[in-house]
């Protein structure tokens, strides 16, 4: 999927602005969980990870995990630091009132494959 | 060539600090992205560690051509019962680390299975060493 299009279904909010606009590519696997460890395990490219976990470690996390772009699901708010850190390491990052629940249910729709 | 970082405990949000500037590092030699993920992975979990339960530590990475080698000392409580330690799901951390994201067993098996070189040592009441190893080729 493209992240305009995960944007529309998921009404989200791209705070990171700019950076989110300009993704050219298209996102193929997700995967949802609130704990960082196991997002660590993953070893797939372009992968989407969906979570209610807000804060900066998540976006270390996506950082170390090489992932591009984070849901923050169930209404979560990025702080100033985690879309510091998010820019800087050009990650974007979209804000849903959605569950994570709902979220992983729209994207598994739209085509989104799971890791496993 | 050889470089050094500090650890301080209790800091979830500097936590990571040392690994970022690993991935930097190396993304700069040209190392392949695969081992790089493995690197920072490991790194990241020793980080983690050292800020969830020891007083402080330090990480030194040494890199020649045939390897990225990292070791990780702190000084803290140490490790009564390293074996327990090594098992998936065992963990005695607080709420406050799993409030951050981790905190469920992970880490030492998550280290384990990204380096090719691992050893650990800890002295109860002194302190722990991570001794890792990543080759290149
Ligand atoms: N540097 C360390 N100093 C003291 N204890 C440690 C250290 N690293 C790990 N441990 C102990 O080993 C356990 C398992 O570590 P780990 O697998 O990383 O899981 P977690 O950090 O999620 O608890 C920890 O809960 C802790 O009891
Ligand atoms: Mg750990």
């Amino acid at each position: 999927m493209h992240i305009n299009e995960i944007i529309k279904i998921l009404d989200a909010t791209p705070v990171t602005g700019e950076l989110c606009k300009h993704r050219e590519e298209d996102f193929h696997y997700a995967f949802s969980s609130d704990l960082m460890s196991d997002v660590l395990r993953l070893s797939t490219d372009n992968t989407i990870l969906i979570t209610g976990l807000c804060n900066v470690q998540t976006i270390r996390t996506v950082e170390m995990a090489e992932i591009k772009l984070v849901i923050l699901a169930r209404g979560k708010k990025a702080d100033d630091s985690m879309i510091e850190l998010a820019k800087e390491n050009d990650i974007c990052i979209l804000e849903t009132d959605y569950s994570v629940y709902k979220v992983s249910g729209e994207l598994y729709s739209g085509g989104v494959k799971p890791i496993y | 060539m050889i470089y050094s970082f500090d650890i301080e405990s209790g800091n979830f949000t500097g936590a990571g600090h040392a690994s970022s500037s690993v991935k930097k590092i190396l993304k700069q030699l040209n190392v392949d992205n695969s081992i790089i993920k493995r690197v920072v992975v490991a790194l990241f979990e020793a980080e983690i560690n050292v800020v969830a339960h020891a007083d402080h530590g330090n990480i030194k990475i040494i890199l020649d051509n045939q390897e990225i080698r990292m070791i990780v000392k702190d000084k803290g409580p140490g490790i009564p019962d390293i074996g327990m330690a090594m098992k998936e799901g065992y963990s005695t951390a607080s709420q406050k680390v799993r409030e951050m994201g981790f905190g469920a067993g992970m880490g030492l098996p998550n280290i384990k299975r990204n380096t090719d070189e691992f050893n650990i040592e800890s002295i109860v009441g002194e302190g722990t060493c991570l001794e890792m190893a990543v080759y290149l080729n």
